[in-house]
């Protein structure tokens, strides 16, 4: 017992500071990336072909499109392009309300809006989740599970996953939905009473990510569910998804916290 | 005639031209397979190619204290008589060949699908009598993890049988490979189990070398081990903590927890990404460590050695803890071997079994990890053997980290070489990953394999369970927590 207690003293306060101090994420994050606003060389594509999820494309003005939900954040477009056309940041914001919002083209990222007043209402200050894996490698699992622990610390804000489906708000999809999965996800979405809302998490819920056209996959969770919050990532960093939720929320505006 | 006669031998990772490999009748290739096993070599891989004429076979099989391989084909063939009733570790394999090639497996005990059909679609083993009752869990299950169904044969509490069945994460990352290697295959291989998206990089990124005939740079190769010892740890620390969650034990399944990322964010610190994408590349690494951050990460890693410490003396010296893991899920070492058991799990049940000593690749050929190995084969075993591993981890890190070999991160990768076969083992944390690339007269994939540790280990969870408490179930399966994406691949 004493010595537990001592350990106690010795872990210390562990949560972050998120959201009302800096997220303090390194140097090398790869958080969500900068697109130049100038339009690219004539006849060049090289990012655009280099890409291995097919999430870049070009604007008729030659702008380049970069889409956020099919992006899986490695290096590849940014080692590719003459012009240094692309970059990351290390912010780790990027969740949209719809597939369009996720499409980065210059201008700045258009981040998730919050629910309509009655439904923040309901969920605003208590939010279940019901998370369900339908084909990810486990990676985003790993970050949901992440959120549980006392450094993200989800349950502060009020939101908890929870184990069935009918207790749940929201349900959480993660991986490209594979053929075995989508009964199963149905079930899982047509057990939660109404309203609910479904969250994408990753590259693979939000549009097949790394397994985007595989026969066994359906490229994403809105194949099967409607959508309402589209998390980029693969994974997402625990920030990035805890942002999103707090957006849909109507939490996070400024910067700050709010209910 | 030595048993090993008729197969190619080679050295992981390696690659040797498809034509120096000996093809055989199918009889010969059964009784060679299982002449070697007897010789007390171990089955690493066994799956169906297609070739000119029909569907032919391929095993791969280890010698681990010789650190070879030998590899051997077989002609076309529709049939196969099963080689499961005298090789139990060939049964997971047979049964994913009859279901995926069209080859018929002749007297397999129990034939029926690996990963193609969901579970409603098959039949499972059924236990009759007064007051046995049947228990079916899953795909969903109640916590944050992947899909899979569960169906227990249990007598009141007591489990008789337990019946795993899986294929729901099947995706089809095997044919994302062929025709390869392209622009997304690299990110398959990251994305094949999140949790061990370092060792499967790695072991995808070796047999590419193998092919191109290159050699990753001395430096890379040590910016690899680091990675994968960063991926060893934050698995191990992160299983510590929900072994101890799962027992009600929350001071250290709180403390690991937060201890887990520590060594992700180590992760993301290198490469971006907490889980080390886009770090393992061909010829290397992608990201190098400056010194100012190889001063910062020694640090970092003291710290959370006495982390590391402090918690495991708090759950190991707890008396309820003990009583929960000791003799909880045994794994008989008999068990162990004669099903194929690789990696944590089998050196739970005491086998002497670790890639980074037997086939060493990279930099284990120069600095090496003591092999842990504990014989109760119980939870208590594989907690312990986490908390082990880790510190010897922690020991080789600190010892890299503070010595780093010098020259460039990544040397070149030429493009695969046409009309060869390449095998690669890797000791990720959970045990052997064997990725087999066989490359055509273009130099592109014809075929792809992958075997993950948790293929080789889903039945430990089976037998673990066998005479248990259902009740105990939650604790067995994350005592072990396989992939469920890298066996349904």
């Amino acid at each position: 017992m004493w010595k537990i207690i001592k350990t106690r003293f010795q872990q210390g306060y562990r949560t972050s500071a998120y959201p009302d101090g800096p997220s303090a994420l390194p140097e090398r994050f790869r958080g969500r990336p900068v697109v130049s606003s100038q339009p690219c060389a004539q006849g060049c594509s090289a990012c655009a072909d280099s890409c291995p999820t097919q999430a870049i494309a070009f604007a008729e003005d030659r702008r380049v499109r970069l889409d956020l939900g099919k992006c899986i954040f490695c290096t590849e477009c940014i080692t590719a392009c003459p012009e240094g056309a692309i970059s990351y940041s290390t912010d780790h914001r990027m969740a949209a309300r719809s597939r369009e919002d996720l499409i980065l083209s210059g201008e700045e990222a258009r981040l998730a809006h919050a629910l309509d007043e009655k439904t923040r209402k309901l969920f605003g200050r208590s939010l279940k989740l019901r998370e369900v894996c339908a084909g990810s490698c486990n990676g985003c699992e790993a970050e949901l599970t992440a959120l549980n622990n006392v450094v993200f610390d989800l349950s502060r804000f009020g939101i908890q996953f929870v184990a069935s489906p009918r207790h749940a708000d929201a349900l959480v999809v993660t991986g490209p939905v594979t053929d075995h999965m989508r009964g199963a996800l149905r079930a899982a979405y047509d057990a939660m009473p109404t309203p609910k809302l479904v969250i994408a998490v990753g590259a693979c819920a939000v549009s097949g990510g790394p397994f985007a056209g595989s026969p066994q996959a359906h490229d994403g969770a809105d194949s099967t569910v409607p959508v309402d919050l589209y998390i980029p990532g693969c994974p997402p960093h625990p920030l990035t998804i805890l942002d999103g939720i707090l957006r849909l929320l109507g939490r996070l505006e400024g910067g700050r916290e709010r209910v | 005639m030595s048993p090993t006669s008729r197969f190619r031998a080679l050295r992981s990772p390696g690659a040797v031209e498809l034509s120096a490999i000996p093809v055989v009748a199918v009889e010969e290739f059964r009784s060679g397979v299982l002449r070697a096993a007897k010789a007390g070599l171990r089955l690493c891989a066994l799956f169906s190619r297609s070739v000119e004429g029909g569907t032919g076979l391929c095993a791969v099989l280890a010698d681990d204290a010789r650190g070879l391989l030998y590899i051997l084909f077989s002609e076309p063939t529709k049939v196969l008589r099963s080689l499961t009733p005298e090789l139990a570790s060939a049964h997971l394999f047979e049964r994913e060949i009859g279901e995926s090639s069209g080859i018929e497996i002749e007297g397999h005990p129990w034939l029926k699908s690996v990963r193609k059909s969901p579970a409603d679609k098959v039949v499972f083993f059924r236990e009759s009598g007064a007051e046995v009752h049947e228990v079916a869990v899953g795909p969903i299950h109640a916590g944050i993890i992947e899909p899979g169904h569960f169906r227990f044969q249990c007598h009141g509490e007591t489990v008789h049988h337990l019946e795993i069945q899986l294929g729901y994460q099947h995706r089809g990352v095997e044919a994302l490979f062929c025709g390869g290697p392209d622009r997304r295959s690299v990110f398959v291989a990251e994305s094949v189990s999140g949790d061990t998206a370092v060792g499967h990089t790695l072991a995808y990124c070796a047999n590419l070398e193998s092919l191109g005939g290159a050699r990753a740079s001395l430096r890379g190769e040590a910016l690899r081990a680091a990675s994968l010892e960063l991926e060893r740890l934050a698995n191990h620390v992160g299983d510590l903590g929900a072994m101890s969650g799962d027992v009600g034990f929350l001071p250290a399944a709180a403390y690991f927890g937060r201890l887990r990322g520590e060594f992700l964010n180590l992760l993301m610190a290198l490469s971006g990404n907490r889980y080390g994408r886009g770090l393992v590349r061909p010829g290397g690494a992608a990201f190098d460590l400056t010194s100012a951050m190889a001063e910062d990460f020694s640090a970092r890693l003291a710290r959370a050695r006495t982390d590391m410490n402090a918690i495991s003396g708090l759950l190991f010296e707890s008396a309820s803890v003990l009583g929960r893991f000791d003799e909880t899920g045994v794994v008989s070492r008999q068990t162990a071997r004669d099903l194929g058991f690789v990696g944590l799990a089998a050196r739970a049940s005491g086998l002497d079994l670790d890639v980074r000593r037997d086939h060493p690749h990279g930099l284990y050929r120069f600095r090496h990890i003591p092999v842990v190995k504990i014989d109760s084969g119980d939870v208590y075993a594989r907690a312990m053997l986490r908390h082990l591993e880790s510190l010897r981890s922690l020991d080789f890190l600190e010892e890299l980290i503070a010595d780093l070999p010098r020259g460039d991160a990544c040397a070149a990768c030429s493009a695969p070489r046409p009309g060869l076969l390449a095998v690669s083992l890797v000791e990720g944390w959970r045990g052997e990953i064997c990725h087999v690339a066989e490359t055509g007269d273009d130099g592109r994939f014809r075929s792809y394999r992958i075997v993950d540790p948790s293929f080789h280990n889903w039945p430990a969870v089976a037998m673990a369970m066998r005479g248990g408490e259902i009740s105990d179930f939650p604790l067995c399966n994350k005592s072990f927590n396989l992939s469920y994406a890298g066996h349904d691949l």
